[in-house]
């Protein structure tokens, strides 16, 4: 990456790939207080990337605004990490991606609350009490399932395992950006390791670390997941209701 | 909303009062007993000295809230109601809006309403844990969390234990 406008466009995509992916659980999701959760936790990660995708595209200064770079990308144009954009699967592994992305996106804000970038620095003030409530709620779930029958540990042990190797991409240093995503690995390991350990859950030890998001280079899942979200915005131009 | 905005007082007035008094008035559109005064959104309300033009500053409470165009369409109607009709809304995101704004008329107001108002907020940045929160129909302290979150991104949903209603939760922020 390079520069304020991939930064900032990275964690755009971040914050819009997973509010997609959240909204899939909408009517289906296995109690109705998740179903709910589920749809607000998607609803925050959607006013986040509004406020970021349209930062960007001031930032680019080439006149894409908001919906321009949300409805009429290509995947290979998008920045996010591979994590947010991994099929929902078993709930267990929804789990997993939350936890740990709301483990890094808490100390990523929060170190952007900081930083001297004034409109970076106002959204990461305002996103990371959203983040701070959304770790919370991945958090109890991961001990409630870890801690939980023999049968919830194990898949809860599988969804960590499979969801592991993708959160070292979030962490790819980049020292000329705003914040360098490598100064927040600590905070989100001291976050994951207690919470895993009173989940009774193994923390991977795997070096396998799959990565290219921040490059455009992403799994096969992403193009799908952009055909649903950009398809009535690219065959009804600027439709509206 | 707009019996209140059009009242004659606010109507025949000019300049930056009428205006904050017409700003002031909006109700809240997903939670109608309590204005955006009262919620602390409403942020400012400022008359250009030369040419009169009124600009009203609001923040949203959660990034992601649906209510703001609504919001914005009411100030504008309540503004031009007031004789401000070339009003202009602006959006700011800092300071974060925190449920410590609520005002003491408005905490009542909500509690009047069976929403359980939101508890001060301890630590900047960090989500309390709720100690207790009373039951706003019988008061009881005895009350459990149902769901964290409830039926808009400001809420959870809550139970008594006592009088065994439900109720909503402003979560503190």
């Amino acid at each position: 990456m390079n520069g304020p406008f991939d930064f900032t466009l990275a964690l755009a995509d971040d914050a819009l790939i997973a509010a997609q992916r959240l909204a899939e659980w909408t009517t289906r999701a296995p109690e109705m207080e998740e179903d709910i959760a589920l749809a607000n936790i998607a609803l925050d990660q959607l006013g986040a990337a509004r406020l970021l995708l349209s930062y960007a595209g001031e930032l680019e200064g080439a006149g894409r605004d908001e919906d321009a770079l949300a409805y009429l990308r290509d995947d290979r144009e998008f920045r996010n990490a591979l994590v947010v954009e991994l099929p929902n699967d078993d709930f267990a592994v929804t789990m997993a991606k939350l936890f740990f992305l709301a483990a890094y996106q808490l100390p990523l804000y929060t170190a952007l609350a900081g930083c001297a970038d004034e409109r970076l620095a106002a959204i990461g003030a305002k996103a990371r009490k959203e983040s701070a409530y959304h770790l919370d709620h991945g958090a109890l779930w991961v001990k409630r399932l870890g801690d939980g029958t023999e049968e919830s540990h194990r898949r809860m042990q599988a969804a960590v395992d499979q969801v592991w190797p993708y959160t070292h991409e979030l962490f790819a240093a980049d020292p000329a950006a705003p914040v360098d995503p490598a100064t927040v690995r600590p905070a989100f390991d001291e976050v994951v390791g207690p919470v895993l350990a009173e989940a009774t859950l193994t923390q991977p030890d795997s070096a396998w670390a799959p990565a290219g998001g921040r490059a455009g280079v992403h799994t096969e899942h992403l193009a799908y997941l952009l055909a649903e979200m950009q398809v009535l915005h690219r065959a009804h131009p600027g439709a509206k209701w | 909303m707009s019996a209140r905005s059009a009242s004659p007082t606010i109507a025949n007035g000019t300049g930056r009062a009428s205006a904050q008094e017409a700003a002031a008035s909006v109700v809240d559109p997903e939670i109608r007993v309590i204005t955006i005064d009262e919620l602390g959104i409403l942020r400012a309300v400022e008359e250009d000295p030369a040419s009169g033009r009124v600009t009203v500053t609001i923040t949203p409470t959660y990034t992601g809230c649906p209510a703001m165009d609504v919001i914005r369409a009411d100030i504008r109607r309540a503004l031009t109601a007031a004789g401000h009709p070339d009003a202009e809304v602006r959006t700011v995101y800092s300071p974060p809006w925190s449920t410590d704004w609520i005002s003491e008329g408005g905490r009542a107001k909500l509690a009047a309403a069976g929403i359980a108002p939101p508890a001060p907020v301890r630590t900047a940045g960090v989500v309390s844990l709720t100690l207790a929160v009373r039951c706003p129909q019988c008061s009881s302290p005895e009350t459990e969390q149902v769901s964290r979150f409830g039926s808009t991104a400001c809420k959870a949903l809550w139970r008594c234990r006592s009088c065994s209603e439900p109720f909503d939760h402003l979560k503190a922020l």
